[in-house]
């Protein structure tokens, strides 16, 4: 340890493609610790939600992540929904899935696209974002566009779905199933990506739960643990699915926890347009919601998102909180970036461990802990001590 | 090695990536592009720049002494929220998505220049 060199990498890197501060310190060519600094893409998206009514909240929470942007709204809608305490038509459920694994669908695909490169493999990143453009352009098609749904709304979803796009999505689903279970089999025999990925990024079923690791981190660790099927929300109760494990614990276990949950996801909307009931797709609900605290979770591509809003008898919300899936996966980073043992970590791996969390910095920042730049000196303010800030006092 | 199979079957397939501008894609039937707005059917009560998320929307008064919307494209993230609030349904959506401009001035769609 005392020959050790740290090596700052970013918050500006080539490899990484937000800001982030990863601090590795390395013995010759192998990682002995690692050390995370963020907050370098703090957007105060909390406290602007404070300044807005609930219905332009959703817009903005969906603009919390390019790349799960329904999760986000849909969770809000369920928090403020869970407050004002009314159903929804069944309908608008079965939507809400659909549009929740045609996401899943995207992100997971963009993921494999992105590891692929990571890894120097650039032929497949190429291959999967093509074959990616049949999901972007079906979202397109169901909610009107490619990026920003705007889909989930208070009391339901602002778009049907008919019977002929509906019919369109399966033809999309079928091509899509045949392609990714190409990009599977080609994963599995690839010998130059298994070269790259196997036994690298070690995160043991033990260290993901005493980490809380979450999504397809832990499930790939062998810890079977998924909200869609631990607490079934939308229209998960009443779809059978496979919550998808392995358990070598390494980015191969993650990229093939990915693939098949892209089948998964790909089953899951045949079976919820097959099941899917006619009738209304949302109900009325009023602008002023009832003072009362609410939670909305789901399983976003990445994990578990959760999203807490206590209201005060107005039509904004009094305080929002989200935990985005990232932040409880960046404690699982430091583990899989340090040799232990037999495991040894070697500097070219840092790019492809660090990307198998499938990590989105702007997502999670949030102000945790304060840092002085000059000299290092970090602390923790207290709610209190935070209140009293904001009102203008000192600290 | 299988990636060579597959590669050797793209390079003889067509090319995936349109030449844009001269080739374009059609957008979907119900895709949200720049917001139309119908002054004729427009009642000035406000709706739309209430629930407008980005402010693109705000209400002036008019040489008759109306409130009427006036919207900044350049502002838009285009959810289709102030269509779906118009009590009147004088605001749609159009499928038109090329809007950049160099002036940002001529991306205001202004109701006092516009005669009723």
């Amino acid at each position: 340890m005392s020959t050790a060199i740290d090596i700052p990498i970013g918050p500006q890197h080539p490899a990484l493609k937000e800001p982030i501060n990863i601090t590795c310190y390395v013995d010759g060519e192998q990682v002995v610790g690692a050390k995370l600094r963020m907050g370098y893409n703090h957007r105060g998206i909390e406290k602007a939600g404070e300044y807005q009514s609930y219905i332009q909240n959703l817009y903005l929470a969906e603009r919390i992540c390019g790349i799960c942007g329904i999760v986000h709204s849909f969770s809000l809608a369920q928090a403020t929904e869970d407050i004002i305490g009314k159903e929804l038509p069944r309908r608008a459920d079965y939507i809400r899935t659909i549009g929740l694994e045609l996401n899943r669908v995207h992100s997971h695909l963009l993921w494999l696209g992105v590891a692929a490169h990571e890894v120097g493999f650039d032929t497949l990143f190429m291959y999967v974002w093509r074959d990616r453009e049949a999901v972007m352009d079906l979202i397109e098609e169901v909610t009107g566009n490619r990026v920003t749904y705007a889909l989930v709304t208070i009391g339901g979803v602002r778009r049907d779905l008919p019977q002929e796009r509906a019919e369109k999505v399966l033809r999309v689903m079928d091509l899509l199933e045949e392609k990714v279970k190409k990009y599977k089999k080609m994963c599995i025999d690839e010998k130059t990506l298994r070269m790259r990925c196997d036994g690298v990024g070690l995160l043991r079923k033990e260290d993901a739960i005493a980490l809380c690791a979450v999504g397809p981190t832990a499930r790939a660790s062998g810890v079977p643990y998924d909200v869609r099927a631990d607490d079934p929300h939308a229209a998960y109760d009443e779809i059978p699915f496979k919550v998808v494990t392995y358990d070598t614990c390494d980015v191969t276990a993650r990229v093939l926890v990915r693939i098949d949950e892209t089948l998964e996801s790909i089953n899951i909307i045949r079976e919820a347009i097959k099941k899917m009931p006619s009738g209304p797709i949302r109900v009325r609900l009023p602008r002023v919601v009832p003072a009362g605290e609410g939670v909305g979770r789901t399983e976003a591509p990445r994990g578990e998102v959760i999203h807490y809003v206590r209201s005060n008898n107005s039509d904004k919300p009094f305080r929002w909180k989200v935990r985005a899936p990232t932040l409880a996966n960046f404690l699982s980073i430091p583990v899989m970036l340090t040799s232990k043992g037999d495991y040894v970590v070697n500097i070219a791996d840092i790019p492809i461990a660090f990307a198998s969390i499938d990590p989105c910095m702007s997502c999670t920042d949030r102000a945790i802990k304060f840092v002085d730049v000059n000299d290092g000196k970090s602390w923790v303010w207290s709610l209190s001590q935070i209140k009293r800030v904001s009102h203008g006092g000192g600290r | 090695m299988p990636i060579f199979g597959e590669a050797l079957r793209n390079a003889l397939q067509k090319r995936a990536t349109l030449l844009y501008p001269f080739e374009k894609r059609a957008v979907a039937e119900d895709y949200r592009g720049k917001v139309e707005i119908d002054y004729n059917l427009c009642i000035g009560c406000g709706l739309c720049a209430k629930d407008c998320p980005s402010s693109a929307i705000e209400l002036v008064l008019t040489s008759d002494n109306k409130k009427k919307p006036k919207y900044y494209i350049s502002r838009c993230t285009f959810c289709a929220q102030c269509a779906e609030s118009c009590p009147r349904k004088a605001i749609k959506m159009t499928p038109f998505y090329e809007l950049a401009t160099y002036n940002r001035k001529a991306e205001v769609v202004d109701p006092c220049g516009i005669s009723q």
